[in-house]
């Protein structure tokens, strides 16, 4: 019996759900060429390059040719701005996550202590618990925590505490951890102490056991692991949207902003440079992988 | 002080964890208390919390009311129960859609020669890079009334001859079921992925040995065996849709009010952070009541990791 | 220097179970080794032999008693700063360095130089004749092969005493036995103290100078192989180590070193040597070798002979094998074939009346426990 046969209905609802996936983003892609400023329908491309020429809505020429659109988007300060703190934040968090989570995966794999039951439990409720929900909670604590500090210390002006990189930065390792965790445990799971055990006996103390033997075997589970923390932060919405502040705004909570106003293919223009990014990334940590595995 | 550390491994131990339990302590478990406590107090007139305790804010969800308009004592407001039902069925719904739309999908991907196999799956996870929210911003230049979609039909309409009026799709409940079944569909297709590349082939084989055709093979063997991705899927993909609101927001506009967009409502534009934590406990409550039920029945698999 | 390589004085290791309760892995184990031996520890699975060996290497730390390394008490000294190198069950090779990052990493972490490294590294590898394999990586290699790599990688510090782990035990047949022979060699060639821990009671036989027998944590009987099958010292060793029959019965009379014990079944006394601690009046068990059972037509002696009949036969070559019924008691009999016959009658025959004839040399009392 051939192990690969398929009937016929899994090949066709196959190639439609991959269609389904795959058109909003071909069109929202396409768009980002749009010679029309409205973009509610395609306006063709914009062929000739040259100074900037308008015609009622509709881009007629412009320096960058087809690609005017990725240029207003470098013009754009506010979305440079966001981009900005979209990276800052989503580097800052992932580098945390993945060195608390890797430290946890490894007690919980290989030591044995008093919360340990507790700890693991608490890495699966940010899985089991609706975002919003954790978005409101850790809102609810800032707000309440900064309101008794400013009050307790008569905090005023610039020197108030509020929402802004430092609380999302904070809200993103929280989210990030458990799924570096359980990444890196999955990892550890495939890996008895003997490995560490030979090494120590060979006269490796603690401490080069670790970077020699350990930390080589699991580097597949913690890239994966950065990777998914770096994917989550920078996807992340919900969480951000309650803990950031004026000046901390992300692509995101950015882009949000716009769809409830007026929307230009610039946005189109972000999204895919946004896919192209992601998937580059995305690329080079599976090299990276396949040549540690 | 590194010999004693040396010698006394849990030490070891509570040191390597110390870090992620102040975050999951601080940021998840000391959050959910404080929200806990607020849902029993009262907003104040400026917006801010009157630490009380009393369960107004949860007999109000629940659509008890002493402001009645025929002048009883108390008498049911169905507003937040329709808005907890509609969530509820929502999720329902698209948790349904999404796994009959992503298990043909796994199936043929785990059935792909394995060469190809990890090509299909990473034509699953490109669309989850675009963000979230562009995500449904896609969805509204598709569905809009001078959308893609329409275009599409008013062409086809053109060729054949026929009148055409383009269809109100956007901001309509449709639309937000199509835009939640969009956003978690990666989330169904890998965990069931995971648990049907795990069935040693000779299964099929024994299967069909026995006399099993190929769809009794399927209800009898693989469907069983392929459950605890199901079930991971289904935690992956109910979960989110219970709590999400901007899909409801952006793509249901006024028509579609969901429990995630009562909650916003609160913290935001109507300032009643009591209500709103009341609220948001309510909406935790009903996905780990389900969540409970749902996996003693089938069992809690790995293959929530594996995604 | 110490006249032991390794001593265990008095050892006990206790781990908590998740209940919340204790288990002993190893209850008070004394143990001397010495310079040079091949040393085996020999028990089925959860007797405390691995757990006695990892004290030994580091990996766990006595709850009671000490362990000494050439006469050093380690107390809770680190595995790395151990004069010991342990070959494991599973090789434990680093999947992620090469054949020749292996087998120098040990090199490595003393400080030694490049080239002082590559020269011993080469030497290990030849010493294992897994010259030439230097920049394979381990999943490239055979579980045989592998095994080797782990044997250098153990051997390259120059130890004075190596420590194995089950090594054999995920190889086949064919290629365990050559191993057995191969690291027997090893050993004598580098003239260091191997200890080996195995639940193989062949493979500890076939390369040790001493085995230690151990069960539920605590060692049975120490000894060369020879007295470990020949003089077993309790009714365990005798059942644990080869094929024994055994009857029960009480001590008659004691004198040097014989004892007469009456066998109820038999309704009759038996004679045989007397393990150490039996006095007259115990119940002991009587242990005989079926190989040392001889089987004739007529009795052979006017005591220890004894009438049965064939139940069983099995011809296996270079034995015959019998179940002899006596009186209820079911005695294995084997019977070499030192005569080549086609004959049917040069063969005993079930229903076949036989006298059983136990000289008193091959008889053990042992007590019954």
């Amino acid at each position: 019996m051939n192990p690969y046969r398929r009937s016929l209905f899994i090949k066709i609802a196959t190639v439609l759900v991959y269609a389904f996936l795959y058109t909003p983003i071909l069109v929202l892609i396409v768009f980002a060429f749009n010679s029309s400023r409205t973009n509610v329908l395609f306006g063709g491309f914009i062929t000739q390059f040259g100074p900037l020429i308008m015609d009622g809505s509709t881009v007629v020429q412009s320096p960058c040719g087809p690609f005017h659109w990725f240029c207003e988007l470098g013009k754009n300060a506010e979305v440079m701005n966001a981009t900005k703190n979209t990276l800052t934040i989503a580097i800052i968090s992932t580098l945390s996550s993945v060195v608390i989570g890797t430290m946890a995966a490894l007690a919980l794999q290989r030591y044995n202590f008093k919360l340990k039951a507790f700890s693991q439990l608490s890495l699966y409720i940010p899985i089991v618990i609706p975002e919003i929900v954790m978005g409101i909670g850790i809102l609810v604590l800032f707000s309440q925590v900064f309101t008794f500090l400013n009050g307790a210390f008569n905090l005023a002006g610039d020197s108030r505490l509020t929402l802004g990189l430092p609380t999302v930065i904070v809200s993103h390792i929280a989210f990030s951890v458990p799924f570096v965790t359980l990444v890196v445990q999955a990892r550890l799971q495939g890996f008895d102490k003997s490995y560490e055990e030979a090494a120590m006996d060979l006269g490796a103390n603690e401490l080069t056991t670790f970077w020699r033997v350990t930390f080589p075997m699991i580097l597949p589970g913690v890239l994966s692991g950065g990777l998914l923390a770096f994917t989550l932060s920078l996807d992340d919405f919900v969480i951000t949207f309650f803990t950031t502040g004026p000046g901390s705004t992300t692509l995101p909570i950015y882009v949000y902003g716009l769809l409830r106003r007026i929307i230009t293919p610039q946005v189109n223009a972000l999204s895919a440079v946004w896919v192209l990014v992601i998937f580059s990334i995305v690329l080079l940590i599976q090299r990276l992988q396949s040549r540690t595995a | 002080m590194l010999k004693r550390l040396r010698e006394n491994k849990s030490s070891q131990g509570t040191l390597l964890i110390s870090p992620t339990l102040v975050f999951m302590v601080g940021l998840l478990i000391i959050p959910l208390i404080l929200t806990l406590i607020i849902s029993f107090g009262k907003r104040s007139p400026d917006g801010n919390v009157i630490y009380t305790f009393g369960l107004h804010n949860y007999i109000r969800i629940l659509g008890i009311s002493t402001d009645c308009p025929g002048g009883q004592a108390v008498c049911f407001d169905p507003l937040y129960a329709n808005i907890l039902w509609r969530s509820l069925s929502l999720a329902f719904n698209s948790t349904v859609l999404v796994i009959s739309l992503a298990y043909p999908l796994a199936y043929f991907i785990a059935r792909a020669h394995p060469i190809k196999r990890n090509t299909f799956l990473f034509m699953v996870l490109v669309p989850l890079w675009t963000n979230f929210v562009i995500r449904v911003y896609a969805w509204m230049m598709l569905l809009r009334t001078q959308g893609v979609i329409n275009s599409v039909l008013g062409w086809l309409a053109g060729l054949v001859g026929l009148p055409f009026t383009p269809l109100e799709m956007l901001y309509t409940p449709g639309a937000v079921l199509v835009g939640m079944v969009y956003e978690f569909l990666p989330f169904m297709i890998l965990p069931i992925f995971t648990s049907l590349e795990k069935i040693d082939n000779s299964l099929y084989e024994a299967a069909a040995d026995l006399g099993a055709n190929p769809i009794r093979t399927f209800f009898r063997v693989t469907l069983p065996l392929s459950m605890p991705g199901v079930v991971a899927g289904t935690i992956l993909v109910f979960i989110p849709v219970m709590g999400t609101f901007i899909v409801s927001d952006l793509l249901g506009g006024k028509q579609v009010i969901l429990i995630g967009n009562l909650i916003q409502r609160q913290f935001l534009d109507a300032r009643d952070p009591t209500f709103g934590s009341a609220a948001s406990l309510i909406l935790m409550a009903m996905t780990l009541i389900v969540t409970f039920f749902y996996t003693r029945k089938f069992g809690f698999g790995e293959e929530i990791v594996a995604a | 220097m110490s006249e032991f390589a390794v001593e265990l004085r008095d050892v006990v290791k206790r781990f908590p179970t998740p209940e919340g309760g204790e288990v002993f892995a190893v209850n008070h184990v004394t143990m001397q080794i010495k310079n040079g031996e091949f040393f085996s520890m020999l028990g089925s699975s959860g007797c405390g032999k691995t757990t006695s060996l990892r004290m030994v290497a580091g990996f766990e730390w006595p709850t009671e008693g000490e362990v000494y390394i050439e006469g050093v008490p380690q107390g809770h000294t680190p595995p790395f700063k151990r004069p010991v190198n342990t070959v494991f069950q599973n090789y434990a090779l680093f999947q992620h360095m090469t054949v020749y990052q292996n087998v120098a990493f040990g090199l490595e972490m003393e400080g030694a130089g490049k080239q002082e490294i590559a020269r011993r590294v080469g030497h290990a590898l030849e010493m294992v004749q897994m010259t030439g394999m230097e920049r394979r990586y381990p999943r490239q290699m055979s579980g045989g092969q592998q095994q080797r790599i782990a044997l250098a990688r153990a051997i390259v510090k120059t130890p004075n005493v190596l420590l194995l782990d089950e090594p054999l035990g995920a190889l086949d047949l064919k290629l365990r036995k050559e191993m057995q022979l191969e690291l027997k060699a090893l050993q004598q060639k580098l003239g260091i103290t191997f200890v080996y821990v195995t639940h193989d009671q062949e493979e500890a036989l076939t390369m040790s100078d001493r085995i230690a027998v151990m069960s539920q944590g605590k060692v049975m009987q120490m000894g060369t192989p020879v007295e470990i099958y020949e003089r077993p010292n309790c009714k365990f060793v005798a059942d644990f180590i080869g094929t024994s029959n055994f009857m029960e019965g009480r001590v008659k009379s004691l004198e040097s070193g014989r004892a007469s014990v009456f066998v109820p079944p038999l309704n009759a006394e038996v004679t045989g040597f007397a393990a150490e601690n039996v006095s007259v009046g115990d119940e002991v068990a009587i242990s005989i070798r079926p190989e040392k059972i001889r089987l004739a037509d007529k009795p052979a002696l006017t005591q220890n002979c004894f009438e049965g009949t064939v139940v069983n036969t099995s011809y296996i070559g270079s034995d015959t094998r019998l179940h002899v019924d006596l009186n209820g008691m079911t005695m294995k009999v084997w019977e070499q074939n030192k005569i080549s016959s086609l004959d049917p009658a040069a063969y005993y025959t079930v229903g076949q009346k036989v006298w059983l004839t136990l000289f008193p040399e091959n008889t053990l009392v042992l007590p019954k426990e």
